[in-house]
């Protein structure tokens, strides 16, 4: 069961701001899709190897050599606010 | 006395010195005009992904080794999930369930104790960005020239019971990592970082108490201090009635107390899982004992063949590998011809002033093990004084120049002309009548004033030894 | 026939025997491209700057809004990404401009690619040029409806769930997933990270050859791509069929397909084996439970790939009217809420609730196992058959506004095109025909990984017996 509590917590972990309706929305689609998903419950899955990558690649290096990066043109171009060099955020109080 | 026991786990962060950053192309260098070291992927652009330095994995693998831990065959990459602004992908990629290394061990002295403490694990991962707080602006300034900078996590088990015990660990393992060469190890640039975990416990019981993480641990006096405080806040809260908050503090070394870091609340749910953006990597067991050859001689081991193959004691040998360049200067100097513990006695005397009132290394110095054997040698013969001696050693140092040429140029040779030493004792025995007097009645200590006046008189070029030996004589005789 | 209805294979003989210069086909493409667009919206907008170029294959392409091109606005049809101009181009177009490709402009898509008709798009969707009511599927709709109403000669998409495959279905032209792996994913806005992958959407099925030619090959800024060696893809084309083993899974053909459909996908599999064919009867008996695992793996994997976007460093920062947590955490939360659209905030939290902390045994770890059993699945049936065939969908184009309000009805239209992912296995689709209603039916085949060869000669063989491909919608 989603509840309200539930949503609150979770929507505060992935940081994003619901309110009234909209939470109230989530909590009955995400009941929705996880009692759809509950059907995977069905399957004895107790020797099964999880697959997080489906081909059977490994050991992908890089050596370890310079290369440039962006110019500082090129770094601030896309930035929404920027100082002194840096990327400007609000003030962040320990 | 407490009815208490602390107990301290440390997590220490190594950054590694490789030329790039862990998972992009970048220069992995310290400071810099802020952004100036930054690509899509360390910027977490959209659409950028990682690709690992394979430098990182082997010197995680060392410093897997040099901890005695065992080397996983098969390792991968997680995400732990948190927004912060020095995070720019709102993840850090790091090693959850398959680390480079674990259940390895450091064994050191604490309180004249050998002690042994667990390591859990290392694990590579991401440096964070650097924030700047701009109070002025009412801002905090985001640096990402740090982000992506290889680090491995080295945590320990909860074995240690006491501050200086935290201490001294850190002591320990820091110059064991010093000596793979991976690392500037560096607290005060952040090399090398150390939070605490911190819990009580009433003595006799097996289970541990609820802990904090203490974090800004900048120095290794820091470390001492945080874990004392936090250690008696606990006390003072239970005593109290009251309970522990498991909780990240942050050290305030000006105000010398742990406060809590509201901005981290509720970011302990980390949703850990599998990094798609990186294949799992695996090697067999030849490639670990491959990296296991090249490295070096670790100074656990350095401390006891110094001691068993030159016959240096403890401390002397403790002294030595403390700095590996000094230890192979010494072995040079035992080469060279020199006797071990005279050795020792010079590199943990007068050279380490050196070092010490210079603030630089051992290679900053021009002194060759060659030189300092001769210098050793010129002292015992007795050619130039002690006191001349360190004289000789503070030139040479600087200039390079031979021993025997800085003698002769600073005409530091002692005078061994018998009949000279006789007559200048003649002139100060006349001249301290009341001193022989007091020699004489059994006050045999005033002689070293004796010798004193006469080394003034011989502008320190005698051999005081020679001197003692000429007042004896005249006084027995005369 | 006009410039745009033509295929890239055509218009590359054209250009060698001096029948048309490249500059030519850009403006009249570009012409058609801008004249249907207020029907279509498969552009979400042009290009700057529209010169035409030199090279192996200078001819006019769609890029899909989530693929980045260096100094051009790409923002994945959402408001979060609004104004960003990525610094630098995803391998695949740096591919495509080196081959003197000509990027026409952003193609409409689902927001973030999460969707399968278009219209979670912040710029409003896109509508299918078969008939403009419809939905031309997604979320690489306006990849698909642009090459389908001539406004490109091929596009990029991107397919996740079926992306590629389910819009090229309901626009009636060829949509190729390569094989997990066989296309750089640098520069692509992740979205499943381990499901994820470039593919082309053309007009036929040798010029679905050609631009993988073109994008095909390993990246050494892409650990999962793989290096490994690229056919020349059009080579496959001609090959024979006769012998060729088709499986036929029995779970594909369930209760609730369009009538239409299936008859058109009957019909296909009778041309096949009228050329020789093998059909063989084929289980993979964890279909039933592809939807279900992907909604939990691809959505876990968003909710950490969306975390970037945040406001700290570009696109959208927003603060609230009235404080609530303090001032970065307001900043984090407010951006994030008038930055996503609804099914991204859906997807967001399910991600986020299948990897929380008591959870994640239950959803995560056991949605990656049953992917196991899926992948299982494909590689016992290879065993058996060289190509797995199947409806791409379960229907035609639907209506736009159909699905909206019903998550679980709208993902059930990724049914069959899904498992591919999954298993991260090559798999096209195919015009096979039309409704009674005059809307494109997909044909879906699929092979072993890394079988595009095989892929590609069995849809070309069937592009040559039944030309569905050459109808065009009139606009």
């Amino acid at each position: 069961m989603i509840t309200a509590e539930t949503v609150n917590y979770i929507s505060s972990l992935a940081r994003l701001h619901l309110e009234g309706p909209e939470a109230v929305k989530l909590a009955g689609d995400l009941e929705a899709i996880l009692h759809y998903a509950a059907k995977l419950n069905a399957l004895d899955v107790a020797s099964v190897t999880p697959t997080s990558h489906v081909l059977n690649v490994e050991n992908v290096f890089r050596d370890d050599v310079p290369a440039p990066g962006l110019t500082p043109e090129q770094a601030f171009s896309f930035a929404i606010e920027s100082q002194d060099n840096a990327y400007k955020v609000p003030r962040i109080i320990e | 006395m407490s009815t208490f026991e602390t107990v301290i786990g440390l997590e220490v962060h190594l950054q590694l010195k490789t030329r790039t950053k862990i998972f992009c192309a970048c220069p992995n260098v310290f400071g810099g005009t802020p952004n100036s070291h930054v690509c899509p992927v360390c910027l977490g652009l959209p659409g950028s992904l990682p690709v690992l330095n394979r430098q990182v994995l082997f010197d995680g693998m060392k410093v897997g080794l040099a901890l005695g831990c065992r080397i996983n065959t098969f390792v991968k990459f997680d995400r732990k999930n948190y927004f912060y602004p020095d995070l720019p992908k709102g993840y850090q990629i790091t090693q959850f369930d398959f680390p480079i290394a674990q259940q390895g061990r450091i064994a050191f002295i604490s309180g004249g104790k050998k002690k042994h403490v667990g390591i859990t694990r290392a694990h590579i991962e991401e440096d964070a960005g650097k924030l700047v707080h701009d109070a002025a602006h009412q801002c905090s300034l985001a640096d990402y020239n740090r982000t992506g900078t290889p680090l491995i996590e080295i945590v320990s088990e909860p074995d240690m019971r006491s501050a200086q015990e935290a201490y001294d660990y850190l002591t320990a393992l820091k110059l064991t990592l010093s000596y793979l060469g991976v690392s500037d190890c560096d607290m005060e640039k952040g090399s090398l970082r150390c939070d605490a975990n911190v819990s009580i416990r009433p003595l006799g019981e097996d289970r541990l108490g609820t802990k904090t993480e203490l974090k800004n641990l900048n120095s290794f006096s820091a470390l001492k201090r945080a874990v004392e405080f936090e250690a008696g806040r606990h006390e003072g809260v239970i005593l109290g009635g009251g309970q522990i908050v498991q909780e990240t503090l942050l050290w305030d070394e000006a105000k010398g107390r742990t406060v809590s870091m509201r901005s981290k609340e509720n970011a302990h749910d980390y949703r850990y899982f599998p990094e798609p953006d990186l294949v799992p990597f695996t090697f067999d067991a030849a490639v670990i004992e491959d990296v296991r050859r090249t490295l070096p001689e670790l100074p656990a081991a350095k401390q006891a063949r110094l001691m068993t193959g030159h016959g240096l004691n403890d401390y002397d040998a403790s002294i030595l590998v403390q700095d590996p360049a000094l230890a192979d200067f010494f072995e040079a100097c035992v080469s060279a011809g020199a006797e071990p513990k005279k050795a020792a006695n010079w590199l943990n005397g007068p050279v380490m002033k050196e070092l010490n009132d210079r603030g630089c290394p051992l290679a900053g110095l021009k002194l060759t093990p060659a030189n300092l054997v001769k210098l050793a040698a010129r002292v015992e013969d007795g050619t130039i004084s002690n006191l001349a001696g360190k004289d000789v050693l503070a030139d040479i140092v600087v200039s390079g120049e031979d021993v025997d040429c800085v003698i002769a140029a600073k005409g530091l040779a002692q005078v061994s002309d018998d009949a000279m030493l006789v007559s200048v004792v003649d002139e100060v025995l006349a001249a301290n009548i009341k001193a022989v007097e007091e020699i004489r009645a059994g006050k045999a200590g005033v002689t070293g004033f004796l010798v004193g006046q006469a080394m003034k008189k011989m502008q320190g070029k005698a051999n005081p030894k020679k001197i003692n030996e000429i007042i004896a004589r005249r006084l027995t005789h005369g | 026939m006009n410039t745009a209805s033509l295929t890239a294979h055509e218009l590359m003989d054209r250009i060698k025997i001096g029948g048309i210069t490249p500059a030519r086909i850009v403006d009249d493409v570009l012409a058609r491209a801008q004249a249907v667009n207020p029907g279509t919206h498969a552009f979400i907008r042009f290009a700057d700057k529209i010169t035409a170029g030199e090279g192996a294959c200078p001819l006019p392409i769609a890029i899909k809004d989530n693929i980045c091109v260096n100094g051009s606005l790409t923002t994945c049809a959402s408001k979060i990404l609004e104004g960003f101009r990525p610094p630098y181009d995803a391998e695949v177009v740096a591919r495509i401009k080196a081959a003197g490709g000509v990027i026409l402009g952003s193609a409409n898509m689902d927001e973030f690619a999460f969707g399968s008709s278009c219209e979670t798009s912040v710029y409003g969707p896109s509508h299918n040029p078969w008939d403009l009511k419809r939905v031309p599927g997604g979320s690489s709709g306006g990849s698909a409806a642009a090459v389908a109403a001539g406004q490109a000669v091929w596009a990029l998409g991107s397919d996740t769930g079926g992306s590629i495959r389910q819009p090229a279905a309901f626009c009636g032209v060829v949509g190729l997933k390569p094989t997990y792996g066989r296309v750089s994913r640098y520069g692509l806005i992740a979205f499943g990270s381990s499901l994820d992958q470039i593919g082309p959407i053309t007009k036929d099925v040798r010029d679905g050859a050609l631009l993988l030619n073109i994008i095909a090959g390993f990246d050494p800024k892409d650990s999962t791509s793989v290096n490994a060696p690229v056919p020349d893809y059009t080579r496959a084309l001609g090959r024979d069929v006769k012998g060729l083993r088709i499986g036929i899974p029995r779970e594909y053909f369930i209760p609730g397909i369009q009538p239409e459909v299936l008859a058109a996908v009957r019909a296909a599999i009778d041309v096949f084996k009228a050329q020789g064919a093998q059909i063989v009867d084929i289980a993979l008996p964890h279909t039933a439970y592809a939807v279900a695992t992907y909604y939990i793996v691809a959505t876990a994997e968003a909710s950490s790939n969306l975390a970037r976007f945040d406001g700290v460093e570009y696109g959208l920062r927003a603060f609230p009217a009235v404080p609530r947590k303090g001032k970065l955490i307001d900043m984090y939360e407010e951006t994030r809420a008038q930055g996503f659209g609804a099914e991204a905030k859906r997807r967001i939290m399910l991600g986020t609730y299948v990897l929380s902390s008591g959870y994640y045994d239950a959803y995560y770890l056991r949605a990656q196992k049953v992917r196991t059993l899926i992948k299982q699945d494909f590689e016992k049936a290879f065993g058996a058959c060289d190509v797995i065939l199947s409806p791409t969908t379960p229907t035609t184009a639907f209506r736009i506004g159909e699905k909206m309000n019903d998550p679980v009805a709208m993902y059930l239209s990724d049914i069959f095109t899904i498992p591919a992912n999954m298993a991260g296995i090559p798999a096209i689709s195919i015009p096979c025909g039309f409704d009674g209603a005059k809307l494109p039916v997909g044909l879906q085949l699929m092979a072993g990984p890394f079988a595009e060869e095989t892929l590609l000669a069995a849809a070309y063989a069937y592009e040559q017996a039944a030309p569905w491909h050459q109808a065009r919608a009139s606009l």
